[in-house]
């Protein structure tokens, strides 16, 4: 079970949540701005569940979370019929990575997919004899597998690390998703406000400096705020903020690139219903290995 | 048909609807209750499959899929695969004068308000590739004028489990559900013809 602290803190974040739900719909009753609330909705209540399962079930949660993004960027990148199988090996690649973040193996868990997927999932192909589009279709593999399996599977192994003061892995990963969102949040609500000069404009024209700038310094200062989610002193939250704050943003665009190169603008349009996860777990895509790096580095 | 049932709750369904996936548009074209013929263009085993995991529970029991005769009751246990999981309408590829009209299973289907499943292309095809239609469809229809023809596209299923390959590999598969055709009294080719072009149009967006 969760330490009271972080319990407190979910009730605290639903808070907040609720009344914001209530204000966009009294107030501000635009499509956009709904569908925006109600997907946050949806992520709490998906990670308060994922961090409240004992650590098996967590890592299974964890695993379909990795599958269903792997499955989505699957069928928006384009294949041939013969890029099935290795396809298939990628999928197979998932229980693995999460079976070793169970088990805490650090050592195959970090080298699983970098080494031995790479080596292994060009072979596969070799095997298949199809020499057309060898290198595109093992690039396109490889990354997926890179990004939403071993980037979000940091997610699982950052779970079942040892508690440090009281604080343990549950409470990280409520503390970097909490950060994470709020950044996407942030972002959005300063561009709102203030935003003038765009940032990107050829990959993300919505996106604005000073949005990034306010959320840069808003998440930096909320970092701090909820650092008893962690085991870090004042000036390790604030560059664990920092952190977040920067990776998200450029998680988030790192997925626009794809979307641009395939050419749909939001994977949840394309796939209505099913889709949208990519879009969802764009930014952790990013902050999870980092962020997780960085308290590895300092604390284990 | 409790096994059908149970068939489609715990093996079907859960492979279809968490594993693949589907996103659908049009849900709202998808027949309630019979008589009704719903067709589609067809390039895998699990287009079959998709399409009766749109259906309520309850509607499944009245939804009956046309396989070709040769192909699915061609040994005793593919029979009893097909009637059983399937409740399966058998259909003669190139039936005799002796046994009656070809088409009398699925009338007496239509007859009885059920739902009547039909590949017009007659048989799966390269993935992602459409055949020209059969006319077959355009019988029933003149046949059944007031039986409501549904047209679907699917995009997907042939990626994840094409012709000849025993291995399935998830994908997310589209399924784009048009609104129902009536007969207009047009000749047989023309509305098989009008019927393909819908079914093109309705893949393209």
């Amino acid at each position: 079970m969760l330490e009271s602290n972080s319990m407190i803190t979910l009730v605290v974040l639903m808070a907040i949540l609720a009344l914001a739900t209530a204000i966009i719909y009294v107030k501000y009753p635009t499509q956009e701005l709904k569908d925006r609330v109600n997907s946050w909705w949806y992520i709490l209540g998906f990670f308060s569940l994922g961090i409240m399962l004992n650590s098996t079930l967590a890592m299974f949660f964890f695993a379909f979370l990795s599958f269903l993004a792997l499955k989505e960027y699957f069928t928006l990148i384009p294949s041939r019929l013969t890029d099935r199988r290795v396809m298939f090996y990628a999928y197979l690649a998932i229980p693995i990575q999460y079976y070793f973040a169970g088990i805490s193996w650090y050592g195959m868990f970090i080298i699983w997919i970098p080494v031995y997927l790479f080596l292994l999932l060009p072979f596969r192909q070799v095997l298949i004899g199809e020499t057309k589009g060898f290198l595109e279709n093992t690039a396109r593999v490889q990354w997926g597998l890179m990004m939403f399996v071993f980037g979000l599977s940091h997610l699982a192994y950052m779970l079942t690390l040892e508690p440090i003061d009281g604080v343990g892995g549950k409470e990280l990963v409520l503390y970097l998703v909490l950060l994470t969102a709020f950044n996407d949040v942030l972002q959005y609500l300063w561009g709102k406000s203030f935003g003038k000069h765009k940032i990107i404009p050829k990959v993300s024209p919505n996106k604005t400096v000073e949005g990034f700038v306010g959320a840069f310094f808003t998440i930096s200062i909320l970092a701090v705020l909820f650092s008893y989610l962690t085991p870090f002193n004042w000036y390790e939250a604030l560059g664990a903020g920092m952190l977040i704050s920067v990776a998200g943003f450029v998680g988030d665009v790192v997925i626009s690139m794809i979307k641009r190169d395939i050419g749909v603008k939001d994977s949840g349009n394309l796939i209505p219903g099913h889709g949208g996860v990519l879009d969802r777990v764009d930014s952790l895509v990013y902050t999870a290995p980092l962020f997780f790096h960085y308290v590895h580095y300092l604390y284990y | 048909m409790w096994i059908k049932k149970l068939f489609f709750i715990f093996l079907v369904r859960p492979l279809v609807l968490i594993v693949a996936g589907v996103s659908l548009k049009g849900k709202e074209n998808l027949p309630i209750t019979g008589p009704a013929i719903l067709i589609a263009n067809h390039n895998s085993h699990l287009d079959t499959m998709v399409m009766m995991s749109l259906f309520s529970l309850k509607t499944l029991e009245k939804v009956r899929p046309i396989g070709a005769e040769d192909y699915f009751c061609n040994k005793p246990y593919k029979t009893w695969l097909s009637k059983n999981l399937l409740d399966l309408i058998p259909l003669k590829r190139k039936p005799t004068k002796e046994e009656g009209h070809p088409f009398s299973g699925i009338y007496n289907a239509l007859d009885n308000q059920e739902i009547v499943l039909l590949f017009p292309e007659g048989s799966r095809g390269d993935p992602e590739v459409m055949k020209p239609f059969k006319t077959g469809i355009a019988h029933m229809a003149e046949a059944y004028p007031d039986v409501p023809v549904i047209p679907l596209a699917i995009h997907g299923a042939g990626k994840a489990l094409p012709k000849g390959e025993a291995l399935f590999v998830p994908f997310i598969i589209d399924v784009h559900v048009g609104e129902a055709v009536l007969h207009k009294g047009e000749s047989k080719a023309e509305y098989t013809k009008n019927l393909y072009s819908i079914v093109e149009s309705l893949e393209k967006c």
